[in-house]
């Protein structure tokens, strides 16, 4: 990799277990993330991914190991992560100005309160906001609240985009166009983002890469799948690409069944969770058609 | 027609209904005594004439009437108006709940935000908090010296704690992903108390303070009573050895009066730093 932004190195969580002793989230768990890479991280609930990005985050601290950021160890919450979180997590008593003023002046403290404005209503227009300015977050619906959560993390201009399975609670509709334009501006700008999935489609349509987790406890980083469908992809063609069904099976596949018997899976073989494999599922050359059955 | 114009409808009934039953109630005629006319003169006209000592509606109307036409006269130390008796009630309850907020939202803060504060402050909150306010007079006497300003302290000591409880277990209950959000902004703890802290428990801060300033106006009462002097406790006593009950009904109206009209504005602070969800 040649320009790393985040390097996750050798973190754990542990806990202590209630009948004494202590529980292993995961362990020894490395990852590199590159600048202007879109990572999303799959497995199942209480694989500790939520615990990854809150360590990314500077929320949680890992119980071992370190994450650098641009060279640095990170030391606690900063202003180039921004968080855009899964319940959205706006301020109810501001508005949707408020809210994301409110970041943009936490981060530019000498700017005048215009400028803090000027730059706050940017953002808003960019996640189309537009007129929804003075509005609170309780007049708006589901798909607006997360719209102002990502313009508050975009007007920060952040190096790395954290988001916690930011769409989990919308409905299809609005989960599919929210991300066509996170999927939109974080290609014009560039962004590095870390993003939390449950949604295999999703992961599929935003990602470069896909980590997926094995089952908790002491779960692993299993391997990354490099997305092999092309930079430049439509939501409504992407299914019709022909490495899509190669990658979104092994995705499947690892959901399924793998992430559960991937110990079993890798007994006796060599296991460098420094350096997991790198897959590129495509698809198998075109084999002969299976004449059709004819109809009785 | 709206629900709320049928209410006012059935309360004016209400009103209707209770003001000639009192006035029924109180304008019969009793068995009269036949008695000495000198011992006569030393009975009321209860005794005498079978009158009920009990003033029917039109008589407290009318001593009313004059009490809110002539609120503020003097006429020395046991015959002031109404609204100076009420002034001094107010100013009292309003000097003990200030300090009392003064106290209680700072202290409510620490212990909301420090888990180490909550349980070692703990054990006195909860042996203080059921103490009667008036018990705390005869110390207040002793070590204040000044029964005013004793009057004042049982009113910072009795609503000081709904504030303080409300206060630290609305500061200790905001939601964590707000706390989230102020701390991965890098916002400072000072700023994060005013600008996430204070309006997101705001709303619990002023549910203690609304239930702080009842229970300071039902106590003044009785403080105003034993401290004697001057406010509206003294003048329910006073009226009292005076056997105007004309005057204690008045009084008792606008004791209650007086009460509501604090609850409102307590109410309507209230909805100002209320947010929806």
């Amino acid at each position: 990799m040649t320009d790393k932004l985040i390097s996750i190195e050798a973190i754990a969580k542990r806990y202590p277990a209630p009948g004494g002793g202590e529980t292993t989230v995961f362990e020894n768990l490395w990852l590199a993330i590159a600048r202007g890479e879109f990572v999303c991280m799959i497995g199942h609930s209480g694989c500790g991914k939520t615990t990854v990005l809150n360590i990314l985050a500077g929320l949680d601290t890992p119980s071992e190991g370190v994450v650098i950021v641009d060279n640095q160890a990170i030391e606690g919450p900063a202003l180039d992560r921004a968080v855009i979180f899964q319940s959205h997590a706006l301020l109810p008593w501001r508005t949707v100005l408020g809210n994301v003023a409110y970041a943009v002046g936490a981060k530019h403290k000498k700017w005048s309160k215009t400028k803090i404005k000027e730059h706050a209503e940017k953002f808003i227009a960019l996640v189309g906001l537009k007129g929804a300015e003075y509005k609170r977050p309780s007049e708006l619906s589901g798909g607006m609240k997360q719209r102002v959560g990502i313009a508050r993390a975009l007007s920060l201009e952040p190096k790395m985009l954290l988001m916690d399975e930011p769409f989990s609670a919308l409905d299809a509709l609005t989960r599919g166009t929210l991300q066509d334009e996170v999927r939109r501006i974080c290609l014009s700008t560039g962004q590095t983002v870390f993003m939390i999935t449950h949604d295999v489609d999703e992961a599929i349509y935003l990602a470069d890469k896909i980590v997926l987790m094995t089952n908790g406890p002491e779960a692993q980083i299993a391997e990354i799948v490099e997305n092999p469908l092309p930079k430049e992809r439509e939501r409504n063609q992407i299914h019709k690409h022909a490495d899509y069904y190669a990658v979104r099976n092994h995705l499947i596949d690892f959901l399924v069944s793998r992430s559960r018997t991937f110990k079993e899976e890798m007994a006796g073989k060599s296991w460098d969770p420094m350096n997991v494999p790198l897959v590129r599922p495509v698809a198998s050359p075109p084999s002969a058609p299976e004449p059709l059955r004819k109809r009785a | 027609m709206s629900i709320s114009f049928r209410a006012g409808v059935v309360s004016v009934l209400i009103l209707a209904i209770f003001l000639v039953a009192w006035h029924i109630a109180t304008s019969g005629t009793g068995a009269v005594q036949q008695m000495d006319p000198e011992y006569a003169k030393l009975m009321g006209l209860n005794a005498t004439q079978g009158k009920s000592a009990m003033p029917g509606p039109l008589q407290v109307g009318a001593t009313l009437w004059q009490h809110l036409t002539n609120p503020f006269y003097d006429n020395g130390p046991n015959d002031k108006g109404l609204g100076i008796q009420l002034a001094y009630s107010i100013a009292r309850v309003g000097a003990g709940y200030l300090l009392a907020v003064l106290v209680a939202i700072p202290l409510g803060f620490l212990i909301g935000m420090s888990q180490l504060m909550s349980r070692a402050l703990d054990p006195f909150i909860q042996v203080l908090k059921p103490i009667s306010p008036l018990a705390w007079m005869p110390l207040a006497l002793y070590t204040i010296k000044d029964s005013s300003l004793s009057a004042i302290f049982v009113i910072f000591i009795c609503s000081v704690w709904p504030m303080l409880i409300n206060t630290a277990f609305g500061v200790a209950t905001v939601r964590k992903e707000w706390l989230n959000v102020a701390r991965t902004l890098e916002v400072g703890s000072l700023k994060r108390a005013f600008t996430v802290i204070l309006p997101a428990a705001a709303p619990t801060i002023l549910t203690g303070m609304r239930i702080s300033i009842g229970i300071a106006w039902l106590v003044i009462v009785a403080a105003e009573m034993l401290v004697g002097g001057t406010g509206i406790g003294y003048f329910v006593w006073n009226e009292w050895n005076n056997l105007s009950i004309t005057n204690v009904i008045n009084a008792i109206l606008v004791i209650g009066i007086v009460g509501m009209v604090l609850d409102q504005i307590l109410a309507r602070a209230a909805k100002l730093v209320t947010y929806p969800e």
